[in-house]
């Protein structure tokens, strides 16, 4: 106990680490497996490094170990794996994928989809139109669940339903015992007060219109009641003999619910789009497909369009290959692939393959399986034609492009850091501040009046978050608010951007580099300020011209800028043109800081001194 | 009669201490008389003083503390006596500004980035629209990350001016229905959300619209950009999370680059910030493909930590563009703050980033060396 405690600890503190993934989907779903299932399924043992090794070779990340109540020498796994891996967010797809990755078995699973002579039908009515449209069926026939796998079942459409259903509002899946109903369903959308039926674990028939209200107080389903709460009907499935098989998205009937006994599922998965629905349909049952009687054969069933008379199969396995010349994956990935290999390395990623030669070379022809939705391009093949390869053995023979470019910086920001160095030599302390504030703070609390200029979030967290600055003031103000053990006078600057709204740029706004210096003392001390000023104007040639035009001029300033003190507030104007301020704060703005000490302050845009 | 007559040792005794003739007690009778508080020990110290070589009446003489003008201009420093120096104690700290510790480690990079032939991009919206942040990057509409609870969308500007119309359309065409030998992600793209507005959620917006911008030249040239700004992402904050930060990207466009290409850029890159030891892990994200996670073995930590990602832009982001068939681009990423906390140990990102920064920290920052 004590040992893999250890050994966990460790890989959660480095896991904790973990920073923001800039590239990687942020939302990545985590699979959690009993340890012991798992290497039983892969027939084989690994240490707990020896597993996460497995899984980084793999592309999956062994994130967690929790224990389990109750039990002693087993533990959960929480397996991080990627967003686009549908077949992986459970315990028989994930084996089923490692077990042929690690090569213990050598068989690709043949997933056929077939329809018997008189397949179940479900009709399509057109009252589902423009509520929630789409719906795919199937049968897993003779299936024999134990607890284990029933759990697993269920967890797997929550899981689903999380994910690509984009919490059910997308796609949602109804899983039925067919024994205890009978053929043909309809799909209709009627009128909440006309559905009447007892939901899923109760005995009370309720309709619509009441089975929201009961259905308010159930915590887990509460989420999903708006998608079609306020709608005038609500979409349902129903048998021959008018039993409800289920509410989409909200709930089942408690008629048709499974057990640990049913021995035929009927699946139905409605939705708003089709790709989507045949993808979760797809999943569930290429992964249960391992229980029933054959094993990974799935009964189809006949989607009839009432409005258009078409008859779909649904599931629909007709393969999908996917070609790429062998000499693309040579190219792309830049290790010598063999027509010898590329076929053991595809299987390791359980993609059947079959090569066939032609003019321009030998062309790899890949089908593609109902579980790898994710392969939509030749690319996705040599990806994994590269991990079935071993991505940390290209490390060997890896070297940087033979690009022949120059460096080059933008101007603004070769100016800028010029400028940062100057200013820290004249004494002045950088700090480096939020660009988003509250709407108070980036006027009220200056002496600003809001111009509309500023950029404004739609949805803040927190008040903290509503606009986006439009001057610099604000965070060298609270960086001095938070500073108050430091002694004075304490002088800081920040050369960064402000974000405006602007109708001249595509995006309807344009961000501004700004510099702004402020001096607090127990004296205003605006000649500092502006000492600072003649000195940034001397570094960038500009001559102090007070009469003429060709350099810059003080000029003071309107005693209306509430920002400012009345009388100590100047414009600050090179070659005619008004490039910033300069003057002592307002004693005002000053108190709205919780500040005890005057402040002078230096704001000039860098952009028009380039 | 029980006793002859009473004598009185203890006066005895007394009088044995007042004439001074204490020795000759015993140690034990001493100590009674002490406990009795009858006696009391006290030290006289004695000093013994003479006159040495340097016996001055005159009170005038002192020791200098340092050589001054005086002494040099009077020349006094010949017969001036010096005060023996104290090495131990601590100098004045030298007046002066300072640098910000997070942009400090930003120019190491980008000093890396320039080194190595790379141009810098011009990064300076933070404001973009969802058809650059996500569409033209092959992300799909209905992807979690376009979601309102990850993203900042914004109520004025709302909606993006002007997006170019030709390409638009291609990049519809590509996630509705595929082509080129992609099957697309097949599904009813929406014009009116890639022209919603938000703080872009990366760089690789700016990428993207460089790679058009190179696709549009009448003969393609091949490129090696980089940046280092600004992002924002709408989360739950936290010790490490803020909802701004700054992402480092580093990317190639050129013909026929390869994976081992991509891994041998992104080796080049951290054995200048020091790591040299690295390993690389499939993921996943929706618009490049390979892509890899980059680990890297901290020498200081002594641990192997992720330290960025990477991938090969799709062809369904790249064809839309224009750009030739077998040119490909590869790039990576991380954020600034994360190696600047690893290297100045700060576990807190709001004691580096924003307002509540100590300014003291700022002014003990040491200079950022990557190769120490």
């Amino acid at each position: 106990l004590i040992g893999y405690l250890s050994v966990s600890l460790s890989l959660s503190l480095s896991l904790s680490l973990v920073f923001l993934e800039l590239y990687s989907d942020r939302i990545m779903p985590v699979v959690s497996v009993s340890r012991n299932s798992l290497f039983k399924r892969l027939g084989k043992v690994y240490s707990e490094e020896e597993f996460y090794d497995l899984c980084f070779e793999f592309g999956i990340e062994l994130d967690d170990v929790d224990p389990i109540e109750g039990v002693e020498d087993d533990v959960t796994y929480k397996i991080e794996i990627g967003a686009n891996r549908y077949d992986l967010l459970c315990l028989e797809g994930l084996a089923r994928a490692l077990r042929i990755f690690i090569g213990a078995e050598k068989k690709l699973p043949n997933y056929v989809a077939r329809a018997p002579q008189h397949p179940h039908t479900m009709v399509v009515k057109p009252s589902v139109l423009g509520v929630r449209g789409v719906v795919v069926c199937a049968v897993l026939r003779h299936i024999t669940f134990t607890e284990e796998s029933y759990k697993s079942f269920i967890d797997l459409q929550e899981k689903l339903h999380q994910n690509i259903c984009r919490k059910r509002t997308l796609v949602s899946i109804g899983t039925h015992d067919l024994d205890s109903i009978s053929g043909p369903f309809s799909y209709s959308a009627l009128p909440p007060k006309e559905i009447s039926f007892a939901p899923l674990n109760t005995t009370t028939v309720m309709d619509g219109e009441s089975l929201m209200k009961h259905l308010d107080k159930d915590l887990h389903l509460r989420p999903f009641l708006p998608i079609i709460r306020d709608k005038p009907t609500y979409p349902v499935i129903y048998d021959s003999n008018g039993v409800v098989l289920s509410l989409p998205p909200i709930i089942n009937g408690d008629h048709s619910k499974i057990t640990l006994n049913t021995k035929n599922v009927f699946i139905e998965v409605t939705a708003t789009d089709r790709t989507k629905a045949l993808i979760v349909l797809d999943t569930m049952v290429t992964m249960f497909g391992e229980y029933t009687a054959v094993p990974f054969e799935v009964e189809q069933v006949a989607v009839v369009d009432e409005i258009t008379g078409i008859t779909t199969l649904t599931p629909d396995y007709t393969p999908r290959i996917v070609s790429t010349p062998l000499s693309y994956l040579d190219s792309a990935i830049g290790v010598k692939i063999t027509k010898e290999k590329v076929q053991e390395y595809l299987r390791r990623m359980c993609l059947p393959s079959k090569l066939e030669d032609s003019p321009s070379g030998i062309v790899v022809n890949v089908e593609v399986p109902p579980t790898r939705s994710d392969v939509l391009h030749a690319c996705d093949v040599m990806e994994d034609v590269a991990i079935g390869y071993g991505f940390n053995k290209i490390l060997d023979i890896s070297a940087p492009p033979r690009t022949l470019t120059v460096g080059s910086q933008q101007p603004i920001n070769k100016l800028t850091d010029q400028l940062r160095n100057e200013i820290a030599q004249a004494g002045f302390t950088e700090v480096l501040t939020l660009s988003l504030c509250s709407t108070e703070e980036n006027y009220d609390l200056i002496g600003k009046v809001d111009d509309g200029l500023a950029v404004r979030i739609a949805n803040p967290k927190t008040l903290e978050y509503q606009v986006g600055r439009t001057s610099l003031y604000v965070g060298l103000l609270k960086t001095l608010q938070h500073n108050k053990q430091a002694a004075v006078p304490i002088k800081l600057f920040e050369i960064s951007d402000v974000l405006l709204k602007s109708d001249a740029y595509d995006v309807g706004a344009r961000n501004k580099r700004q510099l702004c210096a402020v001096y607090m003392n127990t004296d205003a001390g605006f000649e500092f300020i502006h000492g600072l000023l003649d000195r940034v104007m001397l570094l960038l040639e500009i001559p102090y011209t007070p009469h003429g035009a060709g350099g810059y001029t003080i000029k003071e300033a309107s005693p209306d800028d509430k920002t400012f003190f009345p009388g100590r507030c100047a414009e600050v104007i090179v070659r005619g043109t008004k490039v910033g301020v300069i003057g002592t704060l307002h004693p005002l703005v000053v108190e709205n800081f919780d500040l005890q000490f005057p402040v002078s302050a230096l704001h000039l845009d860098v952009e028009l001194l380039l | 009669r029980v006793a002859d007559g009473v004598e009185d040792i203890t006066q005895h005794h007394l009088e044995i201490v007042n004439k001074g003739l204490v020795e000759s007690l015993d140690k034990e009778i001493i100590d009674n008389l002490k406990r009795r508080k009858l006696v009391v020990q006290s030290k006289i110290k004695l000093f013994k003083i003479e006159k040495g070589p340097k016996f001055s009446l005159n009170w005038r003489v002192k020791q200098e503390a340092e050589l001054t003008r005086e002494l040099i201009l009077s020349g006094d420093w010949k017969t001036a006596e010096f005060r023996s120096f104290n090495f131990n104690s601590m100098g004045i700290p030298p007046h002066g500004g300072h640098l910000h510790p997070l942009l400090k480690v930003r120019k190491e990079f980008r000093e890396i980035f320039l080194e190595l032939g790379y141009e810098e991009m011009p990064t300076n919206n933070f404001v973009e629209s969802s058809f650059w942040n996500f569409d033209s990057l092959f992300q799909p509409q209905s992807h979690p990350a376009r979601d309102a609870h990850d993203t900042f969308f914004l109520s004025d500007p709302a909606e993006t001016l002007v997006i170019p119309q030709d390409y638009l359309q291609r990049v519809k065409k590509m996630h509705e229905e595929g082509g080129k030998g992609s099957i697309g992600w097949r599904y009813k793209w929406q014009e009116s959300e890639a022209r919603k507005n938000i703080l872009r959620t990366h760089t690789t917006a700016i990428s993207s619209r460089m790679l058009y911008k190179l696709s549009q030249q009448a003969v393609f040239t091949p490129k090696k950009y980089f940046s280092i700004d600004r992002v924002y992402r709408n989360e739950t904050l936290d010790q490490t999370h803020l909802a701004e930060f700054h992402q480092i990207e580093g990317l190639v466009a050129d013909y026929d680059l390869t994976l081992a290409h991509l891994i041998g850029a992104i080796r080049q890159f951290f054995e200048r910030y020091g790591i040299k030891n690295l390993k690389f892990k499939p993921a996943y994200n929706p618009y490049t493909e390979p892509s890899m996670e980059i680990f890297g073995y901290h020498n200081g930590l002594k641990k192997w930590v992720e330290i960025g990602n990477s991938g090969m832009f799709r062809p369904e982001m790249l064809l839309p563009m224009g750009l030739p068939p077998n040119v490909r681009v590869i790039a990576w990423g991380l954020s600034l703050e994360r190696p600047t906390m690893i290297k100045y140990h700060i576990s807190n990102i709001r004691d580096l980033l924003g307002h509540k920064v100590d300014i003291t920290s700022i002014r003990n920052n040491p200079i950022c060396r990557f190769d120490k």
